[in-house]
């Protein structure tokens, strides 16, 4: 079975985020001048072969731990494991 | 015989030159190591050196932590072999689990490049072993991803057992947030493991010991990384 799989890379709450924290400085200039709180994350999509979707996911979960995200500093967590269909 | 000190080259090293012959300006023996070998043909102690390893496109160091090299050199490491982890180098043994804690993008978003202070806060290492505690040295730095950040637990243990090697300061050894480059927690600018061994370090003292382009403050360290692997009693 093929899965198309989305996983969502943050870093950790209690890390200062440079990169929203430059979002949010430039927000102002363009208008909008009530945003608060921006953090700035990766979106990862890939498909992946397994013979079902909790082997899938088990897969991915390592593959997030080990490779996609570094757990000292980042949560991951896994926004879709969807199955493609054959045509 | 003078010490023999691998230098290992990834796709996208950029100062592992500038290692190589800083080591043989101070009186060393540079051995270029590839990050595709499994061999560290016989060297006293490596240093990963700073640059852009793979292109730091995924995080700083999260692909070179798996080049068939990094498995000799975390058994050279458990072996009590020397490890040098500079800039880059730094950030490939936080993402390998060879020190804690990691490296995050600089507080004021700036890549910094310039000459810095550093007080040597143990002389427990190879680099410092010849060092004085308190000393301030001058090198350079040169990142955009220099902010170390470790859970508080993880920070307040460092401190305990003595593993703060470096930590960014004043001219005179004072350290305040003026002093601080990159906003790195506890001001810290280089750690090591347990054993003492394993060091990283943001700062570049293989571009501190010609003094006819800077300061000399890697000099001491060099120095003292020759003395601790050519001592009879290792």
């Amino acid at each position: 079975m093929r899965f198309t799989v989305e996983v969502l890379v943050t870093l950790k709450p209690r890390l200062a985020d440079p990169q929203g924290k430059a979002v949010e400085s430039a927000l102002p200039a363009l208008g909008w001048t009530n945003v608060r709180g921006v953090r700035v994350g990766k979106h990862v999509r890939f498909e992946v072969e397994s013979d079902d979707e909790t082997s899938a996911r088990a897969q991915v979960d390592e593959m997030a731990a080990r490779l996609l995200s570094n757990p000292v500093i980042e949560d991951s967590r896994i926004l879709e494991v969807r199955e493609v269909q054959r045509t | 015989m003078s010490a023999r000190i691998g230098v290992v080259t990834f796709p996208g090293s950029l100062d592992d030159r500038d290692a190589l012959r800083a080591i043989e300006l101070m009186g060393g023996q540079g051995v270029a190591l590839w990050h595709a070998d499994r061999d560290l043909r016989g060297v006293d102690g490596v240093i990963l050196p700073g640059g852009f390893s793979y292109g730091d496109y995924l995080r700083c160091g999260a692909i070179a932590r798996f080049a068939p090299v990094m498995e000799e050199i975390r058994t050279f490491a458990e072996g009590g072999g020397p490890v040098i982890g500079i800039c880059n180098g730094f950030q490939i043994l936080c993402e390998s689990g060879l020190l804690p804690g990691a490296l995050i993008r600089n507080r004021s978003l700036r890549f910094v490049c310039r000459v810095v202070h550093l007080r040597v806060e143990t002389t427990r290492t190879p680099i410092t072993a010849d060092a004085t505690q308190g000393e301030v040295l001058e090198i350079p730095i040169k990142h955009g991803e220099g902010q170390y950040v470790a859970a508080d637990d993880v920070l307040d243990r460092l401190e305990a057992e003595g593993r703060v090697v470096f930590r960014y300061c004043g001219p005179d050894g004072e350290t305040s947030d003026d002093h601080n480059p990159n906003g790195a927690l506890r001001a810290i600018a280089g750690i090591r493991n347990r054993a003492g061994n394993v060091v990283g370090l943001m700062p570049h003292p293989e571009h501190a010991v010609d003094p006819d382009v800077g300061p000399t403050g890697g000099q001491a360290l060099f120095a003292s990384l020759f003395t601790h692997v050519m001592a009879p009693a290792r």
